[in-house]
């Protein structure tokens, strides 16, 4: 098959069941696909062409034998903050520039025991910490879009990479936005579970009340796909929560009506909680239509809210008042649990190890300092503040009591509707050193992806227009465990529209 | 309320990373701002608002005390940057 081709999961699943491809042939294409365009567009740390071939070896194997499931030899991106053994895992740090994981993370196992082909690591902001893909150690990544602007971040190597064809599909972990917004920024699907749904065993620690991986695909079918492969609980990570096995891609309503959102939806177990026969109620906060938001993004999203309506969705205004507080919330719990994390790094057990010293604290803190980014020292400095003796109840406690505020917010408010939606970013992609030496300005382009976190609520960013040539992202948050009404709610739409089509030009 | 200089001094010292004097002046000034911004929790009443850990209701999770197969010493010690035998060699830690 032709490198310029480009394949969606369940087209190329199709293909590769009706044997029109090999799995070794569509990695192939990959491959040389990502050597034209890796140049310009920087989204892998590490390529694994040699592994990836083998894989796709062993899956032809596995569909000549009739044993593939929907993920079998079909090639992808790992974020790098996901340990894969014996493959390089930096976490985009001179940290752990050299660290090779004796462990899979368990949904890296969980992918390559179906059969996935691992292309290789996706670069991200350092230790997951940043919205531009700029605190990378190594480089920045770029948009495909625009080479001159940002793909937003942290997962900004894996929104890169699927929006320009370097990879069928790709994971992420979304801390405060990381994997919605550069799906926004991107132009392509991305989804934060519910906190607790994805194991995180075997991903690289940040701030774990908030941390969930998720999968960045070029449409919500795919999204279901990948989500059915690493959803399930894990015994090795203490917060995964026990859930029955669903299939989210069976679950996708398969629309005859013109008005599929007009019906309860009727054949998933999952999204039936909550839901009342009619139309899908979907709820409009105001206050994520903050301050400072581009007009084009409110445009593009106000007409896919419309798209909605069309669909035959019930759609009112909802507030949500503490949403002014969740920014604030949200960079006290984050870098408060960042630096305890991080306090891991001591240069003994892995990593970078500045050694010229005899004195232990000398070395510690000039391994810390050699390791570490800007980024990651002001967030753990920051954190280290907010729970240090005397300021402790101000931040850290202040901060999770206005976390239970946040929660009840959604909690009265999804008594009234099935979900909300609303931007995922207030701004398009912005230029490369735009805001990078202002952190007050770069955090605020989280304003509308942390409230799901601090909340552990699910969240999908689906392409819902351009402006200024840039893609523009609608999200769609539910309650706890609503994966399945969200996906159907992005499908109905993403069916009505044509925005996951469109492709960069590159 | 800003920074000073010597807060952020003695939390960098806190956090044992050690930071250049433009460092030092570079996050007093961010921090600050930033400490700024986080004021507007102060507008929140939260008496008697418990605080929040986690999102999701979650138990402590218990398993039963069975011994299982860990990694091997080879593998824990493989990414050391200084070790001796089986074990991780560190700086002295007592001092005289």
């Amino acid at each position: 098959m032709a490198a310029e081709e480009r394949l969606t999961i369940h087209e190329a699943g199709r293909k590769l069941a009706q044997r029109e491809i090999s799995s070794v042939e569509l990695t192939r294409a990959q491959l040389e696909r990502i050597d034209r365009l890796e140049e310009r567009i920087k989204s892998f740390i590490t390529l694994t062409p040699e592994l990836a071939l083998r894989q796709a070896e062993q899956a032809d194997q596995r569909i000549a034998a009739g044993e593939a499931g929907p993920l079998t030899g079909i090639p992808m991106q790992m974020k790098d903050v996901i340990s894969t053994k014996g493959v390089t895992t930096t976490c985009a740090s001179r940290m752990l520039e050299d660290y090779v994981p004796v462990y899979n993370a368990t949904v890296a196992e969980r992918l390559l025991s179906q059969g996935a082909v691992l292309l290789g690591k996706g670069n991200m902001d350092e230790y997951a910490m940043g919205s531009s893909c700029e605190n990378s150690a190594f480089f920045p990544t770029r948009n495909p879009w625009d080479l001159e602007r940002v793909p937003g971040g942290s997962s900004g190597g894996g929104a890169a990479a699927v929006s320009a064809g370097e990879a069928v599909y790709a994971l992420g972990s979304d801390t405060g936005g990381s994997v919605r917004q550069p799906a926004s920024l991107c132009g392509v699907v991305g989804m934060k579970p519910t906190y607790g749904m994805v194991s995180r065993y075997g991903l690289v620690a940040y701030a774990s009340s908030l941390d969930q991986i998720g999968p960045i695909t070029q449409d919500v079918t795919d999204c279901a796909l990948v989500l059915n492969a690493i959803v399930g609980h894990d015994p090795k990570d203490s917060t995964s929560l026990r859930q029955p096995a669903a299939d989210y891609a069976a679950g996708l309503e398969e629309y005859t009506s013109p008005f599929p959102l007009a019906g309860t939806f009727s054949s998933s177990p999952l999204a039936k909680g909550g839901l009342q026969g009619g139309p899908v109620r979907l709820g409009v906060p105001e206050e994520y239509f903050v301050e400072g938001m581009q007009d084009g993004v409110r445009e593009s999203v106000q007409a896919a809210i419309e798209t909605l309506e069309s669909l035959g969705a019930s759609v009112e205004p909802v507030s949500l008042p503490t949403t002014r507080y969740a920014l604030a919330c949200y960079y006290i719990i984050a870098p408060s649990e960042c630096s305890a994390n991080l306090a891991r790094y001591d240069g003994v057990k892995y990593g970078f190890s500045y050694q010229d010293t005899q004195n232990m604290w000398e070395a510690l803190e000039r391994t810390r300092a050699g390791g570490f980014g800007p980024e990651v020292k002001r967030r753990v400095i920051l954190g280290a503040y907010a729970l240090s003796a005397g300021y402790y109840d101000a931040y850290y406690l202040k901060a999770q009591q206005a976390r239970t505020l946040i929660r009840r917010d959604f909690d009265r408010v999804f008594e009234q509707v099935d979900a909300l939606v609303t931007p995922t970013s207030p701004v398009v992609a912005f230029r490369l050193g735009e805001k990078i030496n202002d952190p007050v300005e770069m955090y605020l382009i989280d304003v509308c992806t942390v409230p799901a976190n601090i909340a552990g609520l699910p969240g999908i960013s689906v392409p819902c227009g351009f402006s200024q040539g840039l893609p523009v992202g609608m999200q769609v948050i539910g309650p706890h465990l609503s994966e399945q009404r969200l996906l159907n709610i992005a499908y109905a739409y993403e069916q009505a529209t044509q925005w996951h089509l469109e492709r960069p030009k590159i | 309320m800003p920074l000073e200089r010597a807060q952020v001094e003695q939390i960098a010292l806190l956090a044992r990373i050690s930071l250049t004097p433009e460092e030092v002046e570079l996050f007093q000034d961010q921090l600050s701002q930033l400490l700024e911004q986080f004021q507007v929790l102060s507008e929140l009443d939260t008496t008697d608002v418990p605080p929040t850990g986690h999102a999701v209701d979650l138990q402590a999770v218990m398993r039963e005390d069975e011994d299982e197969a860990s990694l091997a010493p080879e593998d824990v010690l493989r990414n050391a940057p200084r070790q001796e035998g089986e074990f991780f060699r560190v700086k002295a830690v007592l001092e005289e």
